[in-house]
């Protein structure tokens, strides 16, 4: 990959009313990165971080705001909600452990490994929370 | 195997992407939950479920698999087909339960792991 001075931005507005949509921003995500020369395991990474993320999003906070920047050394993914917060982050982060309704599972989601493997497939990840007013997950990925 | 001897073995209906009926794959999975597929698929080229929306095409995309195949004879929306089309991603349709075709192409050597010969 060329070699950045500014680092690359990009914006989305996650729509939380449609189901079907959602990862679409993750999908866009993809080909820039693509674009851009990274390696496909790296991809594979961001994809699945902020895919995981986006139907998070959908699924629990009625949608929200994701930013991702690329530089020289890493790409971070902020992914933002004023949803109910999350009460419990240690909980959250247990494999199996989900708050999602039946209705969500029946759509192929809410097996509770949503947050891990945000964490799995991320070198950093950092969760904050406050109920009632909302979530903000910023993860990194090395290049 | 070729995506052609999938579609032969599971009596498949090709609803996108025939163009790509020689590209090979080497392993599979089955699975209906994608955030299982997300959390435990490895460099599986084949998808086969019977859960049908369009996160299955996009689970897909995330994991670089090349085909879905919906099992008992699920039909997909055309939207699910058209982004399935534009993802570069082969939809195939069988009558077969998963169980079974799942066994179909295990047993002709399609594999749950990428071989590494």
């Amino acid at each position: 990959m060329k070699a950045m001075s500014e680092p690359i931005r990009f914006h989305f507005d996650v729509d939380g009313e449609d189901f079907s949509s959602a990862g679409g921003a993750s999908v866009i995500v993809k080909k820039k990165l693509r674009q851009l020369g990274l390696s496909p395991e790296i991809i594979r990474k961001v994809s699945i971080a902020m895919y995981e993320g986006e139907i998070n999003m959908v699924i629990h906070a009625n949608g929200g705001t994701a930013d991702i920047s690329v530089d020289d050394r890493e790409i971070t993914i902020v992914l933002a909600d004023r949803g109910p917060g999350i009460p419990d982050i240690g909980l959250a982060m247990q494999e199996g452990y989900s708050t999602a309704k039946e209705n969500i599972r029946t759509l192929g989601f809410g097996a509770g490994m949503g947050l891990p493997n945000m964490k799995k497939y991320s070198d950093e990840m950092q969760i904050e929370t406050e109920i009632g007013v909302g979530t903000t997950v910023t993860m990194k990925i090395r290049l | 195997m070729k995506i052609a001897r999938i579609r032969e073995l599971l009596s498949a209906e090709i609803l996108c992407g025939e163009d790509m009926m020689d590209c090979e794959v080497s392993s599979a999975c089955c699975c209906d939950m994608m955030s299982d597929v997300l959390a435990y698929v490895k460099d599986q080229g084949v998808l086969l479920t019977g859960l049908v929306n369009t996160q299955v095409i996009r689970t897909a995309n995330m994991m670089d698999m090349v085909c879905v195949v919906f099992v008992r004879n699920k039909m997909p929306t055309p939207e699910i087909i058209a982004l399935a089309e534009e993802s570069g991603i082969v939809v195939l349709r069988s009558a077969l339960r998963a169980y079974e075709a799942s066994g179909l192409l295990y047993h002709a050597g399609l594999g749950a792991h990428e071989s590494h010969e």
